[in-house]
């Protein structure tokens, strides 16, 4: 066996129990040594992990592990949020003194761990245990600053939603273990692809309450907005971006691989227009930015959802569904963290985390509002910004499918957050404020909103070599 | 003569009201209780497909041991956040924690 081959998860590994010990011996006021080991420590996973991306796809383990382009990619997705993350977590807990500081940032390796391990999962039973790692921490997480009472209430109802979520996932696994008397992905593929569809509906649909959770898709989305406003704000962060990207990959890995796709094409077509259009009809009314952006993170699950019925409806090998998928999962991790780390910033320095305390941000912290102009056209989907290129894969995905009415209704939605996503802008450049005292964001605020608006840019301006790297990730799905 | 079908009839008993449980009561540590209830649910199935669908191999009984595992760390993890926001609310009582509504 070659170890080479799962260096990346035994480097995380070994990281995450090091930055235990360091966490011990470091003094309360000098927590942060241990974020900055989880960073560059995360750094240096992302080398093996590219090294992946150029391995022939084949099955480690007795066929439980998958090492293929695939899971490469979310590999450096999961271990570039991590970073992110912690930088913002960084930010986040400056003159801010919290009990569990230094455990938040090991918990933050551990989880771009699991999420590794989610991605790559290819047996039932390891799947389970990666997102029950991954589920875990993000309660604790979720829960960690135990003196904020929002936060304790975020932590008990994510663990609710969640463990009801995952129980019913399980029971889901159990059907589809009887039916094709395996737990392995590509062994249930052929098993399962003669059963009767009935039967695969409700597999599917159990399975999909599990997965479905940790995208927020309606209608299992409800823990969303409440999670995301109580838990810390660079945790709400993590969600928003490293769980969502590991579920989107185990999803499309489960469907893909093992269940015919007559059992969730039509019933995935429906769930997608559903949940663009209640994320986005609720997100209008939001006057917390956390709570809008939750709304909104439901709604661009719904869109990234075409591209995985997408991928079922087309019959080309191309698999651009799936590259949509790519792409958009990739621009969203620095466009959504971007915008988390700018209601970080205003968190300091207003002490709010209502929009219309927003009002005068541009004058006074002109890089931050800058910053978040950028986020918000690039969620919107206008162009030069990331995800007008992930939105355009995947309604372009969705007409070659034969799905345009899928695509309409995306469209049509786009257009609604238009509303307010540019309201957050109007608030920030128009509306006159109480106070105009210029307010500085810190050294390593700056850095990080210039990193993410950096990288959205780019993605936006020059999106060819990071659309040949998901269309060669997207290729080697099945192994 | 007990069947495959006698053991799945009992799981989908035991499914179904361990979900009622988790999503009617409103008492925390009785939704644990509820959630439990699913996961040997999920258990009862795995073993009795391993001895009637899939006798060969130990998948389903290994699966089952490892979800037990999992159900003991996700009691642990659920009664310390229900312990944490208890310290905070000063009950158990889920429909007490609504600092956020929509």
């Amino acid at each position: 066996m070659n170890l080479g081959l799962i260096a990346p998860e035994l480097w995380l590994g070994l990281l995450g129990l090091g930055l235990l010990l360091v966490e011990m011996i470091t003094g309360s006021e000098s927590k942060r040594v241990v974020g900055w080991i989880g960073a560059a420590g995360l750094a240096l996973a992302l080398v093996p992990s590219w090294g992946l991306l150029g391995q022939p796809a084949r099955l480690m383990f007795g066929g439980a592990y998958a090492v293929d382009a695939f899971a490469a990619f979310f590999k450096i997705v999961a271990a570039v949020s991590g970073i992110l993350v912690l930088l913002a977590a960084m930010a986040f807990f400056r003159d801010r003194p919290a009990e569990h500081e230094g455990e938040v940032y090991v918990l933050i390796v551990f989880m771009v761990l699991g999420l590794v391990a989610m991605a790559a999962a290819a047996d039932l039973i390891l799947l389970f245990l990666a997102i029950e790692f991954v589920s875990l921490i993000s309660y604790v997480l979720a829960g960690s600053l135990k003196a904020d009472a929002k936060s304790s209430e975020a932590g008990v109802k994510y663990f609710f939603f969640g463990a009801v979520a995952s129980a019913t996932m399980l029971y889901g696994f159990s059907y589809l273990y009887g039916a094709g008397g395996s737990t392995n992905l590509y062994q249930l593929g052929p098993r399962l692809a003669g059963l009767p569809t009935p039967f695969l509906v409700v597999a599917a649909v159990l399975v999909l309450a599990g997965l479905g959770f940790k995208t927020s898709l309606v209608p299992f989305h409800q823990w969303t907005p409440d999670v995301y406003e109580g838990a810390p704000t660079p945790v709400t962060a993590l969600l928003s971006v490293g769980s969502k990207a590991a579920a989107f990959a185990a999803l499309l890995r489960v469907l893909y691989v093992a269940l015919p796709p007559g059992a969730w094409v039509s019933v995935l077509a429906v769930l997608a227009a559903v949940t663009m259009s209640v994320g986005n009809l609720l997100a209008l009314s939001q006057q917390n930015i956390k709570r809008m952006l939750a709304y909104s993170s439901i709604a661009h699950a719904g869109y990234m959802m075409i591209g995985v019925v997408a991928l079922a409806a087309s019959p080309t090998p191309m698999g651009s569904g799936v590259t949509a998928v790519l792409y958009y999962l990739l621009a969203y991790v620095f466009t959504n963290t971007g915008a988390f780390g700018v209601v970080i910033a205003a968190e300091r320095l207003l002490g709010s985390d209502a929009i219309p305390d927003y009002a005068g941000f541009g004058r006074r912290a002109p890089l931050a509002a800058f910053a978040m102009t950028v986020f918000m056209l690039s969620l919107t989907g206008i162009p030069p910004t990331a995800l007008f290129w992930g939105k355009l894969s995947l309604f372009g995905a969705a007409l070659q499918s034969g799905l345009g009415w899928l695509a309409v209704v995306g469209i049509l939605n786009s257009a609604l957050s238009l509303y307010y996503y540019l309201g957050v802008v109007r608030v920030m450049y128009v509306q006159v404020p109480a106070d105009t005292a210029p307010a500085s964001e810190g050294l390593l605020t700056r850095a990080l909103l210039v990193a993410a608006a950096g990288a959205t840019l780019v993605l936006g301006i020059y999106p060819e070599p990071f659309v040949r790297l998901v269309q060669h990730a997207s290729l080697l799905l099945r192994v | 003569m007990i069947t495959l079908g006698h053991y799945l009839v009992l799981s989908a008993l035991v499914f179904g009201l361990g979900l009622y449980a988790a999503l009617s009561r409103r008492n925390a540590v009785a939704m644990l209780m509820g959630i439990e209830l699913m996961l040997n649910a999920a258990n009862i199935n795995l073993v009795a497909f391993n001895k009637y669908a899939a006798p060969g191999a130990m998948q389903g009984q290994i699966f089952a041991l490892i979800v037990i595992t999992l159900a003991a760390c996700e009691a642990a993890v659920g009664l310390a956040l229900i312990l944490a926001a208890y310290r905070r609310f000063e009950t158990t009582y889920v429909d007490d924690l609504h600092l956020m509504r929509w």
